[in-house]
């Protein structure tokens, strides 16, 4: 291969990388041009280890890696997405309530009526009461609780801080003047969720989603969100966008394994591997229908209690004043559980919005 | 000795014990070459610390660390005014009777109150090797700071000026992982996984840290290691805690891998209870 015609394809594969997920960008792609001119570009196994190296970043691209380099220079063809088609509607959110049928009055939600919305079963509700709720959960302004992050700050209160002492009394030819203090900063508290998308879920997953876009819009920093159902997705990025409506629709493209089974206890167990959970509110949405084994959820569930702040668990048939938890899953899961919520209603979902805060469940 | 391939200079880590695969060895070539800082992301123990160390023997240059924790800051990792020798600089002038507040002032921001914290003796030592540890550790604010530091090699300090690298040291980031670091900033390095290493490469790196280990025992140990890993622990054993164990076994003498002896040193292998016992009711440690 010659300089002259290396570079159209180099640049070309960048751009399926791309099209595949990898977040290969222009400044990465310089990267790899460069790497290249170190290296050979004639030899394969240089030119994979100079894109592995400048175009990923993260461990999840190097399997999509793998795969776009062998389709691209040995022209094997991608797999095709192993992810099932999903339909997704779109709820634009009108500023006078959404979608309407021609012929409705366009008056927005009564008072009366959105207080009669928000305790309903979002399983049971008709499309346009569906809207209402989404647009109500865009609209959603979850807080955050906060610790004490071990950075010092400049503060009125607190422990004296030499540096600006000794730096204002430079200026007095030595003499210090005033004691100035400094103190712990205060950090959004992190929040790790966990959506259960597998077919038991199927009613409630597109709107915990929709709350969980609410939540990472209050603190996109501190928050991380993953889907479970037979495997672990995630979806923070996609649920960083600002747009309820683009976000959803991302986010149903990334997960592989909507509505099949779950296997709760073993994708904790992956979530386990990498410590994200230390010192965070880590919130289970599921029913606690487990296809694995239950003791494996109890043991993952143990640990996970030791290394997180506080664990909520968001059960939406725990709206019905008869649910007892009976299912295996949810039985292993109880004794590590700080906060048993119900999530079926915008009431329940304000609940939990508030226990992100840092309230106390009314009854948990 | 110039260092013109990835092959050359994985020779020369051998040379230094550490046995490192084409891809780390590339990385490594690359990183040297194109002046980009390298980002090397792993569980722990799977070397990547060493490789610093290592690197920094290879070129001939001084190893230094900066040890990230959370509310890390400038004061502690770029530079920091040595407050009570320019207190008792002023106090001295003015003993001495010298009221030219310009000239005062002049003398006490210069280098020599200045203390170098890590980053800033990267920049001033040439050539260096500049290890940011366990960078995941730190808060986002850090990020930033480096961010702007790997940008351009460059620390302004506003009492003293732009304190410019001559040529840009060799940084090598580490991160376990706990949390995902900024794209900016990875956005600026060479990007590497490091994986555990495969058997054969286990073995050898054994062999070749350990003169007293027999090829059987790190075979044997090599194999359990490898067991160990596919058995879902909590924390699998790295590359480091195989060698604690080997040696840990021929400290005791031993030289094949005897059930009894590795029950009582497996403490050196895997560091919770429940990983001990789910390595002995399951056989994991037989030869």
């Amino acid at each position: 291969m010659n300089g002259g015609e290396i570079l159209p394809v180099m640049v070309g594969f960048a751009r399926t990388l791309r099209a595949a997920g990898v977040a290969a960008d222009h400044e990465r792609t310089r990267g790899f041009l460069t790497a290249l001119e170190n290296l050979d570009a004639g030899n394969r196994k240089d030119v994979y280890w100079a894109g592995r190296l400048t175009l990923c970043a993260r461990p999840d691209d190097i399997p999509r890696y793998d795969r776009c380099f062998a389709a691209y220079f040995d022209g094997r063809p991608l797999p095709a997405s192993s992810a099932p088609t999903v339909t997704v509607t779109r709820y634009t959110a009108s500023p006078d309530g959404a979608e309407r049928s021609a012929g409705e009055p366009a008056t927005a939600a009564t008072a009366s009526t959105l207080e009669i919305l928000r305790g309903r079963d979002v399983a049971s509700l008709t499309p346009q009461e569906r809207a209402e709720i989404n647009r109500l959960l865009a609209l959603m302004r979850t807080g955050r609780q906060q610790r004490a992050s071990r950075r010092l700050v400049p503060s009125k209160q607190g422990r004296l801080d030499p540096h600006r002492i000794v730096r204002e009394a430079m200026k007095r030819g030595g003499e210090p003047a005033r004691l100035r203090f400094r103190d712990r900063r205060r950090k959004p508290r992190r929040v790790v969720l966990l959506v259960d998308v597998s077919g038991s879920m199927a009613a409630y997953a597109d709107t915990l989603l929709r709350l969980a876009h609410a939540v990472v819009r209050s603190a996109p920093r501190a928050t991380e969100v993953f889907s479970a159902g037979t495997r672990l997705t995630r979806l923070t990025a996609e649920l960083r966008l600002r747009d309820a409506a683009v976000a959803m629709d991302q986010v149903s493209r990334a997960i592989p394994d909507w509505s099949g089974g779950t296997r709760l206890g073993e994708e904790l167990r992956a979530f386990l591997r990498f410590p994200d959970a230390r010192g965070a509110i880590v919130v289970i949405a599921s029913d606690g229908w487990e296809r694995g084994d239950p003791s494996l959820l109890g043991a993952q569930m143990g640990r996970l209690s030791r290394m997180a702040h506080r664990v909520i668990w968001v059960n939406p048939h725990k709206g019905d004043p008869a649910y007892r938890p009976l299912t295996g899953g949810m039985r292993a899961a109880l004794p590590y559980i700080d906060d048993l919520v119900a999530g079926h209603s915008l009431a329940a979902y304000e609940e939990l919005a508030g226990l992100l805060a840092g309230r106390r469940a009314g009854h948990a | 000795m110039e260092i013109d391939s990835p092959e050359t200079l994985r020779g020369l880590l051998e040379q230094r014990d550490y046995l490192a695969g084409t891809g780390l060895a590339t990385a490594a070539f690359l990183a040297l070459r194109m002046g980009r800082p390298l980002f090397l992301e792993g569980e722990a123990g799977v070397g990547k610390t060493e490789l610093a160390k290592t690197l920094a023997g290879v070129v001939g240059a001084p190893l230094i660390r900066l040890q990230c924790y959370e509310g890390l800051d400038a004061a502690q990792a770029l530079y920091d005014w040595d407050f009570a020798r320019q207190l008792l600089h002023l106090k001295a002038a003015e003993a001495a009777g010298i009221t030219d507040v310009k000239a005062l002032e002049g003398e006490i921001y210069d280098r020599r109150f200045l203390i170098a914290r890590p980053l800033l003796q990267a920049l001033e030592s040439q050539p260096a090797v500049l290890l940011v540890d366990e960078i995941d550790r730190a808060d986002d604010e850090f990020e930033a700071f480096l961010l702007e530091v790997l940008s351009d090699f460059t620390i302004s300090i506003p009492e003293l000026g732009t304190i410019r690298a001559a040529s840009p040291p060799l940084v090598i980031l580490t991160s376990n992982r706990t949390r995902e670091v900024h794209d900016a900033l990875k956005r600026r390095c060479l990007y590497h996984w490091l994986d555990h290493p495969g058997f054969d490469r286990e073995v050898a790196i054994l062999l070749r840290r350990l003169p007293l280990c027999t090829s059987l025992l790190a075979e044997q140990v090599a194999r359990a290691a490898a067991r160990l890993r596919a058995a879902d622990l909590l924390k699998p054993p790295g590359i480091a805690e195989t060698l604690d164990w080997a040696e840990a076994l021929l400290t005791l003498g031993a030289d094949r891998l005897d059930p009894e002896l590795a029950a009582v040193t497996l403490g050196a292998a895997l560091k919770y209870r429940e990983d001990q016992q789910t390595a002995m009711q399951n056989g994991l440690l037989d030869a």
